[in-house]
């Protein structure tokens, strides 16, 4: 079976078209494969973040293109196509609806089938997919989501998330006050910086259970970065215990050691209640190798293993929507095209997940 | 077409054994060896090890929270000492105020470990699943409702005298009681059941709370309201056969003290909160 996905939840539009080689009864038996995987980012001025209108516009300029693209590539005609997928939600409003117009759309113009995907769901299947964890703890991290996740009956259940903003957009909004450029994107220059940074300033460590607030990073971040400024006399520069003034890259080294310690433990916390010992990382903060880094070094501690794909697949792309839809198209379920809608708000746990025991 | 996905997993050794725990993973600091040590679980940071203390005949546990590999020393050392003097401070308040917690019997905050007062029993989280998996004894969903009602008067009677947990789950909830039969003390409780005694059932046992590590004092209502999601959101994502149990712990906490009914009104707030986040992907 194949599938075409779109997604467009957030600032990047992505197509990907996949194959479920071998499928007796729906179920897929052998690992996927990738036809195409293309993708295009809206990317902001530095200082500003991309905001829902803008974002549509960059969207609905680029869907026809990509899909274009992506089908030649794949070298597949329109009739192997089994089913169309898209990102149901959760996401921004406006770039939601210009991908699920498009969907929409085309599924008018092909006779296909539609299916609404989650988002996260699509993250999770596809890390399980590449990496082939077969039953790991999830910490999905992104611009816009915080989560510990874990599979039980039926459902990825929701262990730990953030209780105010979410890790990528602490990161972002903290690499904007610093007028840290947002090409490619503001977590990867904030992790170039953190590598020359040596000293660690005291930031709050906001953990509750298996939840975390990083408002309060944000919030000291804020202060901080005004306080580092070599516009100030040097005698009201911050300076760390041995005297040496600190620096824009001490300050992301700080950000990253202390924002990534929260999420690992968590990650250590929902392993521990939960009993399992694979965990596996993805969104877009997925792709940081700083935490993967400390990841591995906790799961080797308790004698198992962290599993992380590339910013090909951390990062949102068609194909995890694609591999999500087709999961669930192969059980069956079928989306009347009038619910083909989308959805801000659209929780992990929602989705009845039938394709796993 | 391209080849199918390469399934290597990142930074992981390969030879990681996942099944086997042969090896142990760390040294304890002196006085302590790991000759006299009955490993117990490797807790969400801490290694909790049983074995007497002092006299022969002194179950104690022995809950170590070795350095963290992967956190920065600097942070790693703020963390173990705050959390370990915290842990230690609200112990010794909670008895003082008749709060039902394992009794601290010696520490070292440098060396990051504390001895406790071993609970006979089991963690709520083993009763519940334990209960779900149908080991049901006569009156079986009346007595979880009981130990519901229980668990929402000991997390109330906590918030009482000032203290908010910080990391409930059904882990760190435990139930005084015979130990189930595949913890310790079983061969105790599998001769009782022969000799078909009036059997003490581990549901009727009083709730103990445990692992103090992230708590605080204080006696606002907004992180007395975040105590209650935390445990809200674990109880539902590792029991979802007995979600519908929760309600009975917030209704017994409700009534536990005077300020019980404002915690559960902002509790709505926290809650809506989490569903409206704006979740981008
Ligand atoms: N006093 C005790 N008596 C009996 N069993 C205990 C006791 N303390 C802990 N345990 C057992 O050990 C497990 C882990 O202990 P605990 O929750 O204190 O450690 P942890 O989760 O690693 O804590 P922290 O997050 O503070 O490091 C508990 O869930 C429980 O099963
Ligand atoms: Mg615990």
């Amino acid at each position: 079976m194949i599938a075409l996905g779109l997604e467009g939840s957030a600032n990047k539009i992505g197509i990907g078209l996949i194959l479920h080689p071998d499928t007796p009864n729906g179920t897929p038996t052998k690992p996927p494969v990738i036809l195409s995987n293309l993708r295009h980012t809206y990317i902001s001025p530095a200082g500003s973040g991309f905001l829902p209108k803008d974002t549509a516009l960059h969207h609905r300029a680029w869907v026809v293109r990509l899909i274009k693209q992506a089908v030649r590539q794949a070298k597949v005609k329109v009739e192997d196509i089994d089913c169309i997928c898209y990102t149901k939600g959760p996401g921004m409003g406006a770039p939601l609806q210009s991908v699920a117009l498009a969907a929409r759309t085309l599924s008018l113009l092909w006779g296909k089938p539609l299916v609404g995907v989650n988002h996260c769901v699509g993250h999770i299947e596809m890390g399980r997919a590449i990496t082939a964890a077969s039953n790991p703890v999830v910490l999905y991290v992104s611009g816009g989501n915080t989560q510990v996740i874990a599979y039980s009956a039926q459902r990825y259940r929701i262990f730990g998330e953030t209780l105010d903003i979410a890790i990528g957009n602490c990161i972002d909004r903290f690499a904007r006050t610093l007028l840290i450029p947002n090409d490619p994107f503001p977590g990867y220059n904030v992790e170039q910086l953190a590598k020359k940074g040596k000293h660690l300033v005291d930031l709050p460590y906001g953990v509750k259970g298996m939840d975390t607030s990083f408002s309060g990073i944000l919030a000291a971040a804020d202060i901080l970065a005004t306080k580092i400024s070599d516009t100030l006399p040097e005698e009201e520069r911050l300076k760390s215990e041995d005297g040496e003034l600190i620096t824009k890259e001490d300050l992301c080294f700080s950000l990253q050691e202390t924002a990534y310690a929260m999420l690992v433990e968590i990650t250590e916390r929902a392993m521990a209640h939960v009993g399992s010992r694979q965990v596996l990382v993805v969104g877009g903060v997925g792709s940081n190798l700083r935490l993967q880094e400390m990841m591995g070094l906790m799961a080797r501690d308790r004698g198992g293993m962290v599993f992380a794909t590339d910013e090909r697949f951390c990062i949102d792309n068609g194909i995890m929507i694609a591999h999500a839809g087709l999961l669930e198209y192969g059980t069956g379920v079928r989306m009347p095209f009038e619910e083909s809608t989308c959805t801000q708000r659209f929780r992990t746990d929602e989705v009845f997940v039938g394709w796993r025991d | 077409m391209s080849p199918p996905l390469d399934p290597t997993p990142v930074d992981a050794d390969a030879d990681v054994d996942v099944d086997t725990d042969t090896a142990p993973l760390h040294t304890l600091p002196p006085p302590f060896n790991l000759s006299a040590l009955t490993p117990l679980t490797q807790g969400a940071e801490a290694l909790v090890y049983t074995t007497t203390f002092l006299t022969s005949s002194t179950h104690v546990v022995l809950k170590y929270r070795p350095p963290k590999p992967y956190r920065h020393p600097t942070l790693d050392k703020r963390l173990t000492k705050a959390r370990l003097l915290a842990e230690a401070r609200v112990l010794v308040k909670c008895r003082r105020e008749g709060v039902q917690v394992p009794a601290v019997l010696g520490g070292d905050w440098e060396e990051g470990w504390l001895v406790l007062e071993f609970v006979e029993g089991g963690t709520v989280r083993g009763v519940l699943d334990g209960w779900a998996e149908g080991v049901r004894i006569m009156g079986g969903e009346e007595k979880v409702w009981a130990l519901m009602g229980r668990v929402g008067r000991a997390v109330g009677r906590l918030h009482e005298v000032g203290v908010v947990h910080g990391d409930l789950t059904t882990s760190n909830l435990m139930v005084r009681g015979p130990s189930p039969p595949e913890g310790r003390g079983g061969g105790e409780h599998m001769q009782r059941q022969a000799q078909s005694d009036p059997e003490p059932d581990i549901l009727d046992g009083e709730i103990v709370l445990i692992d103090f590590g992230l708590a605080t004092q204080s006696v606002h209502e907004e992180e007395r309201a975040v105590d209650l999601y935390v445990l809200e959101r674990a109880f539902a994502a590792t029991h979802p056969a007995a979600e519908h149990l929760f309600k009975e712990v917030l209704r017994a906490y409700g009534e536990s003290f005077k300020g019980a009914k404002v915690v559960l009104r902002r509790l709505e707030d926290v809650r809506l909160r989490g569903r409206k986040r704006s979740m981008l992907g």
